[in-house]
């Protein structure tokens, strides 16, 4: 039933004249032609012709925007933009986090006007809630990552409960946070790493999941194969995933 | 009290990731809230999505959209950076973590229980999502949960109390997660009620009137 609504969706904004028939059909071809990608920077080359801003900020010079640059440097990004609302920093972060968030919303929405909305909305957040990042509690790939996964939900009306941990029955952690914090730099670099020795079939498992916003079952539909094996390439995935930040304690 | 049962990997990856509905993700963050190794893994598998996004090939943006973006933050009010609230102190008695006590809209000891018979007692968790049912339980001590045939996936989360399946032992924080290819008997340990949260997939709507009739007295 939920993959339903999306398509139903698509399918309006074909009627109203919002979307080209044939970017909508590209979603029903399997991701390795990577379609949302082309999908959206067709019709976003025609919004912007050739002068395509090459304007990149300081702390961007030295890093292709391709590059992820490291983790303490966006971190460090982040906590200016919390402590002094510097929009310098903001538009570091911005350069490199706008595109990739737009191409997260556009895998889903397929609509290369909602796609940025969503990502103007999640940026804006990113902006107003920068004091609330908790470098104990990850890096700043996975918390914008979090930021634009509650955006989507937001945006389809769905609701996702969460724990809350200034709740007094919240029944907290006895690691130290100076450790946890020393933990997250590390477990970012190591994840990183980790994930580029992922089988290609586990990564394309976790990339449906994360992005595409489908159950195991419609992956296992797609994929043409049974669920119990979607699941243990989940399994397998995150067995990997844990070993190598185990291998570090 | 250490947590013995804990979330699968696929249920943990669908919540990190957005796709599990209203039902099943309250009781997998009512869970989180009392196990710390499950938010590790949860933020274990954020960081992948985060390591993931790094990796994404970007969309090439319009040309304004910087600009844009910059006017909008003019419009925003300049926020307080605001100091984190205090850690909120220990041993507060309170039996349901949220977010499950807002759901409730009460702790365990405020409950209006519905019986069930042979003295057993539940309370319908209301959601917004029609596809799952939502519940507590309250199981009498030395007794077997009611009703346990069930249609499809269930999760139940202990609260208060402990029952054990045949040789696993559930306690507070323990969630078993079974399907309908699980034969399963839980049973409250002696000594004390077991208080449960447990989700199973919406019941079947039968079609016929008949069946409907006598679907709540046969409590399928």
């Amino acid at each position: 039933m939920r993959g339903l609504l999306p398509h139903y969706f698509l399918f309006s904004l074909i009627q109203a004249g919002r979307l080209p028939v044939n970017i909508a059909m590209n979603l029903d071809i399997p991701l390795e032609a990577k379609p949302c990608h082309k999908a959206v920077r067709v019709p976003s080359r025609k919004h912007a012709p050739s002068a395509r801003s090459v304007r990149i900020t300081k702390s961007l010079l030295t890093q292709k925007t391709n590059q992820p640059p490291s983790h303490g440097e966006m971190a460090r990004l982040l906590k200016s933009v919390a402590s002094d609302r510097s929009v310098e920093a903001f538009e570091a972060l911005f350069r490199f986090y706008a595109p990739r968030v737009r191409s997260f919303m556009a895998m889903k929405t397929g609509d290369r006007q909602v796609a940025e909305e969503l990502m103007q909305e999640t940026m804006v957040s990113v902006w107003n809630k920068a004091a609330q990042f908790d470098p104990e509690r990850g890096n700043v790939s996975a918390w914008i990552f979090t930021i634009a996964r509650n955006i989507r939900i937001d945006f389809y009306r769905r609701r996702r409960p969460a724990f809350d941990p200034h709740d007094p029955a919240f029944v907290g952690d006895d690691t130290p946070s100076a450790e946890m914090e020393f933990e997250q730099v590390q477990d970012a670099a190591l994840l990183r790493q980790a994930m580029a020795t992922l089988p290609p079939d586990q990564l394309d498992v976790l990339k449906r999941a994360f992005f595409d916003d489908v159950s195991h079952s419609t992956i296992a539909t797609e994929l043409g194969l049974p669920l119990g094996t979607v699941k243990s390439r989940i399994r397998l995935a995150f067995e990997k995933l844990r070993s190598a930040l185990e291998g570090r304690r | 009290m250490n947590i013995q049962h804990h979330l699968s990997d696929d249920l943990l990856l669908d919540y990190a990731a957005g796709n599990l509905s209203e039902g099943w993700s309250l009781v997998v963050a009512t869970h989180m809230a009392l196990c710390p190794s499950c938010r590790k893994r949860l933020s274990a598998m954020e960081g992948a999505a985060g390591a993931l996004l790094d990796k994404v090939e970007p969309v090439e943006m319009p040309a304004d959209a910087w600009d844009r973006m910059k006017r909008r933050l003019e419009g925003i009010r300049i926020e307080e950076v605001k100091a984190p609230r205090p850690a909120a102190p220990a041993g507060s008695g309170m039996v349901f973590p949220e977010p499950l006590r807002s759901y409730v809209g009460a702790d365990l000891a405020n409950v209006k229980w519905q019986a069930l018979g042979l003295g057993a007692y539940q309370v319908r968790i209301p959601t917004a999502d029609p596809s799952t049912q939502v519940r507590l339980l309250r199981i009498p001590a030395g007794k077997p949960v009611p009703e346990h045939t069930h249609v499809g996936r269930e999760l139940t989360l202990v609260l208060s109390g402990s029952f054990h399946d045949g040789d696993d032992l559930f306690g507070r924080g323990d969630i078993e997660e079974a399907d309908d290819n699980l034969l399963h008997t839980p049973k409250a340990l002696p000594g004390e009620d077991c208080i449960c949260l447990a989700v199973t997939e919406a019941p079947l709507r039968f079609s016929s009137w008949i069946v409907r009739l006598i679907q709540p007295i046969l409590k399928i």
